[in-house]
């Protein structure tokens, strides 16, 4: 039993250098993208964070057609793109008719369209599925110091900007009256939001990576009703999927992006059951 | 003469390109308490929000003297999400920002202090840890009457503040009020209780999309002046005994 458990849950990480770098990109990851997902969840923009990593496509393929599959073009044609997506949205939302996630709504699905026929005219499928579902398995040490990175400066930033932020966000009238300026906060957090999806699409791919911000956002929320604790535990919950999706996808064979946001999804469904927010819980309202 | 602290020259304000309030003339004196009454859709709570400068005036201007005038808003308590993850005493101190700001150092033990302080003058025991949610709708409002406290402005605006409140909350909430006026502080609050605005209020601003009377309480709440606040307000509601 110990000889199964060795070889099923510590080898993978001992033997292999290529795991332990994904490990910890997977716990880089959820240190960062836990707490801004809780902040997505609570300003009601769940499916913005998706609207954003589809738009980052377009700027990633760009970057990708410049210069191969360079983590540096991608990433910042990746930035630039999510970007300009949210301004976007927010300047039609603010100056025709239709509210903030119908704006999200039309500029991402142009993304996602554009961003899949600039890949097309140069790449090969295997390039495309790289943007779309990442490579954890393939992250090197440059890649690693950039999810790092990402990660260190989304803790800093939303260390300052957490006052007029979770403000903004709870009595936004209420910041406005004290004369507070909440705007600013916000941009700040789209800018987080879209850096976090950055650091996610090198390893789990556009299409997933807001699944490692939003499931654990989503399973905290469910079992807690402190801001504090539902940070602190969304980290421990994409933490934790990381490590589960790795191993089950080193020993089933399985691609490993989806394995560990499939894990965190887990993690949701038994949540959505038997926590105190949840199903069979009382303290839903 | 008194001091006009805010005055409404001729105010105007528009909410989806159509007059909710028009031609709104006069002031609140400084140390003045003054009720608005009307029926649903008058545009109490649109004027309240003019003088915050949360809405644009249409025509006419909202003249605050000094300009930096400290104003103090306790607004519908359906517009705060009573499921956010915050805890009472979270929600008390925020009444200190214009004193610490966005990133201000905040000690611990001296706004505990004060925060415990203001949930006590509310009939609050040091409930600051426990989480919103499980406040009935008079607790909550007894919390946002202890941000309040903790705002220490000189002009209090409240916008329905006794709404789907109990009797005892409904007590002690408007005898703090009164003891906020009588310390000279000006209050304006929107209400619906022809009592209680006569017993408590001497000034009374009545509207119906307009200004149908603005002065003395009792000779403002006349039934020929009640009968236009229905009348012009559009609205189907009746005044139902005391209540407008």
């Amino acid at each position: 039993m110990i000889d199964w458990l060795d070889q099923t849950l510590w080898m993978p990480f001992t033997d292999f250098g290529f795991m332990r770098r994904a490990l910890i990109a997977g716990f880089a990851l959820s240190i960062s993208a836990g707490p801004v997902g809780v902040l997505l969840l609570l300003r009601r923009m769940s499916l913005m964070g998706d609207a954003l990593s589809h738009a980052v496509l377009p700027g990633a393929a760009i970057g990708y057609l410049v210069a191969g599959l360079s983590l540096w073009a991608m990433g910042i044609g990746g930035l630039v793109a999510g970007l300009l997506v949210a301004m976007m949205a927010g300047f039609t939302s603010r100056r025709s008719r239709l509210r903030e996630d119908a704006s999200f709504a039309g500029f991402y699905l142009i993304s996602l369209a554009g961003g899949v026929m600039i890949v097309s005219l140069r790449g090969s499928s295997i390039d495309l599925l790289h943007v779309l579902f990442g490579t954890i398995l393939a992250i090197d040490a440059n890649t690693l110091y950039l999810i790092a990175g990402i990660s260190s400066v989304t803790l800093l930033v939303l260390a300052v900007i957490y006052r007029p932020l979770v403000m903004e966000c709870f009595d936004p009238e209420f910041l406005r009256t004290v004369k507070g300026r909440g705007g600013w906060a916000h941009h700040a957090f789209l800018l987080l939001v879209v850096l976090n999806l950055i650091a996610g699409f090198q390893s789990l791919g556009t299409l997933m990576a807001v699944g490692m911000m939003m499931l654990p956002a989503l399973v905290a929320r469910l079992w807690t009703s402190a801001l504090g604790s539902m940070m602190l535990l969304s980290v421990l919950v994409g933490c934790a999927a990381s490590l589960i999706g790795l191993v089950v996808s080193f020993n089933a064979g399985v691609a490993s992006g989806p394995a560990i946001v499939l894990s965190a999804g887990a993690f949701y469904l038994i949540s959505l059951v038997i926590s105190p927010g949840g199903l069979l819980g009382r303290q839903h309202r | 003469m008194s001091e006009a602290l805010v005055t409404l020259d001729n105010l105007t304000v528009k909410r989806g390109g159509r007059a909710v309030l028009s031609g709104i003339h006069g002031c609140f004196e400084r140390g003045s308490m003054t009720a608005i009454m009307g029926a649903n859709g008058a545009g109490k709570s649109t004027l309240l929000k003019s003088v915050m400068g949360l809405l644009p005036s249409a025509q006419g201007r909202v003249i605050r003297t000094p300009h930096d005038l400290d104003i103090a808003y306790l607004p519908q308590q359906a517009a705060i999400d009573h499921s956010f993850p915050v805890s009472v005493g979270e929600v008390v101190a925020m009444g200190a920002w214009q004193r610490v700001g966005g990133f201000g150092a905040l000690k611990q033990r001296e706004w505990r202090r004060q925060v415990a302080e203001a949930l006590a003058r509310v009939g609050f025991d040091d409930i600051s840890k426990r989480s919103i949610g499980a406040l009935s709708t008079g607790q909550f409002q007894r919390v946002l009457f202890a941000r309040l406290l903790l705002q220490n402005a000189e002009m209090v605006l409240l916008d329905e503040p006794f709404a789907g409140v109990d009797a005892a909350t409904t007590r002690d909430l408007l005898a703090l009020v009164c003891e906020w006026h009588q310390q000279g502080r000006t209050i304006v609050a929107v209400l619906h209780d022809i009592n209680q605005v006569v017993r408590h209020f001497p000034a009374t601003l009545l509207l119906a999309g307009r200004q149908i009377a603005w002065g003395n309480s009792e000779e403002v709440l006349s039934t020929e002046h009640l009968q236009q606040a229905l009348g012009m307000s559009g609205s189907a509601e009746q005044s139902e005994g005391s209540r407008l």
